[in-house]
């Protein structure tokens, strides 16, 4: 047999591990137990704001932004087929920054209240999502990726657009800070657009993993196994956009832990790339989380961003796997 | 009555009005020079290309199967197989199962013992030779237990000893009240293994019948242009090129 190794308890107490601390972790020391309990039970007490309305919905976040890159990731390098994609590759990325951005310059969807954000880059990531689905066709490898370069490209177009005609300066510093990606004061409502996402995505790309496991042998082989494999490769794909989507609209871009957590993990699931989705999804949870952490440890003063700490720590690990890689085909 | 049957089974302009049928016990060699249609054929009948004209499974036409119970019945091993992920070689044989959404550890090892791979399943596809994988390939389309299975150019590459076992293994499956269609490139090999072959060219079945009825010199040399030289009174019978 085969050694096998099941690493999704090990991930799960990690998993409940880091949340704890992420609710421990801060400026000030507050017993995390007693505030979680004040908090449910409605009392108002120092420790039940804290935990309750800052910690709480910043690990909560945290974690699901982390899964949905970790699943989103596992997903898309199994459906192309690559190890080397990164999630944001679909558009959904740039589409939601592009609706961000039309939030701070022009104030559309105001009604929505502190969420305008996010609804905004929800749709903007759909609407990229609709048009990158429409141009990539059956959901062939090499359209996947030509489609999602075009659209990020023009919604990238689209966004310098707005930079350059920003009326306000002070929105443009806004704007540029959320997408260096973070998880800190989105507030418990941001949990209203994550968690459906979240549910949604994450069961559209689960009910096709038979379909990923097979493409691993190619299309011919997965079609004459009776798998609809146009379909669900459009399924995939659409499965990814909604929760990239969902996550930059919220967190902004996190960089990185698509690409990596799948990666990482890949020795542990046998390489199988239906049986890495639960764990990859775990483990970008742990990774964002932790990242979340290590920034409120850091001194005091401008803080810095998450994003922009997963991409410092996660560059040296791609440029690694890159090394790794040339060195298989030297 | 036939397994598989085809009536002016036509695809786009790569296949013209083939008409063939497959028995229980058969091993039918597909032979034809490149580009005749052998593949086409294969995928066709395994659901993978669009065509008009006719296929039948046993009584029924194959439009009343879903792609599900299709793949039950009918299994196909392309030409071109790689494995984008190193997984073992037992988990590449169990992905065969995909068409029962089961994991029949059973099916799986009678498989890995049919296709003789016992002494390496726990290796990763990407550490065998070429002869190695062309017999998981094979184990992977046993695993899902076709009654009806393709094999597309299974000994291409292959030196002589995995050549006769994979065609071994082959002729074995057929006699189990299955049925086998293999497109092979190697004539000899087919009139040593196959008890009915099918001659394409341009994408028409130009012959059909035993080696004795197909494999003869004129219709060859019509066929490949170049002149055969063919003893199908030798065992193993020789069918090669002047």
């Amino acid at each position: 047999m085969v050694h096998k190794i099941k690493i999704t308890p090990y991930l799960l107490t990690m998993l409940l591990l880091v949340a704890w601390l992420s609710l421990w972790v801060g400026s000030v020391h507050v017993s995390v137990l007693s505030g979680l309990a004040d908090f449910a039970s409605g009392v108002v007490s120092n420790q039940a704001i804290i935990i309750g309305e800052i910690r709480l919905p910043r690990t909560l976040i945290a974690l699901f932004v982390g899964a949905a890159l970790g699943l989103s990731g596992a997903a898309l390098q199994g459906l192309l087929r690559n190890p080397l994609v990164e999630p944001s590759l679909v558009g959904a990325s740039q589409g939601a920054a592009l609706g961000a951005a039309s939030v701070f310059y022009f104030g559309l969807f105001s009604i929505a209240g502190t969420l305008a954000i996010t609804v905004a880059g929800l749709i903007g990531a759909l609407v990229a999502l609709l048009l990158m689905l429409a141009l990539s066709g059956t959901g062939r490898p090499s359209l996947v990726i030509l489609a999602g370069l075009a659209i990020s490209t023009i919604a990238g177009a689209a966004l310098a657009v707005v930079l350059n005609f920003a009326p306000n300066p002070y929105a443009m510093q806004e704007l540029v800070f959320w997408l260096l990606g973070s998880v800190s004061n989105r507030g418990l409502d941001s949990l209203y657009v994550l968690a459906p996402a979240l549910l949604v995505g994450g069961m559209i790309i689960l009910s096709q993993r038979r379909l990923l496991a097979a493409l691993g042998l190619g299309e011919q082989i997965a079609a004459s196994m009776g798998l609809a494999v146009n379909r669900g490769s459009r399924l995939v794909v659409l499965g990814t956009a909604i929760l990239v989507g969902a996550s930059v609209s919220v967190a902004g871009n996190i960089g990185f832990v698509g690409l990596l957590v799948p990666h990482l993990l890949r020795p542990f699931t046998k390489y199988r790339p239906d049986q890495l989705l639960i764990p990859s999804a775990l483990a970008g949870a742990i990774l964002v989380c932790a990242a979340d952490i290590l920034v409120r440890l850091l001194p005091y003063g401008q803080e810095l961003k998450l994003g922009v700490l997963t991409s410092l720590l996660g560059a040296p690990l791609f440029i690694w796997l890159v090394v790794k890689e040339s060195k298989r085909w030297l | 009555m036939a397994l598989i049957s085809t009536h002016a089974l036509t695809v786009d302009t790569r296949l013209k009005d083939v008409s063939m049928s497959l028995q229980r016990g058969d091993v039918l060699g597909l032979i034809g020079p490149n580009g005749a249609g052998k593949s086409t054929l294969l995928k066709t009948l395994a659901g993978l290309e669009k065509y008009s004209g006719e296929i039948k499974l046993e009584e029924n036409l194959i439009e009343s199967y879903s792609s599900s119970e299709r793949s039950r019945i009918i299994g196909l091993q392309p030409q071109l197989v790689n494995s984008t992920w190193p997984i073992s070689v037992e988990e590449v044989v169990a992905l065969g199962r995909t068409p029962w959404h089961d994991r029949d550890e059973a099916a799986i090892q009678q498989a890995i013992t049919l296709a003789g791979i016992t002494e390496f399943t726990e290796r990763t596809i990407d550490h065998l030779s070429g002869g190695e994988r062309a017999r998981v390939w094979l184990a992977r389309v046993l695993a899902g237990q076709p009654q009806a299975l393709l094999v597309d150019e299974p000994v291409a590459n292959l030196d002589i000893h995995y050549q006769l076992s994979v065609m071994n293994v082959l002729k074995e499956y057929a006699a189990n009240n299955n049925g086998v269609i293999v497109a092979l490139h190697d004539l000899s090999l087919a009139a040593r293994y196959c008890n009915k072959l099918c001659l394409l060219k341009n994408g028409e079945c130009v012959a059909q019948g035993t080696a004795a009825e197909v494999l003869t010199e004129s219709l060859l040399n019509s066929v490949y242009e170049v002149d055969v030289d063919v003893d199908l009174n030798r065992q193993p019978p020789v069918v090669l090129p002047k």
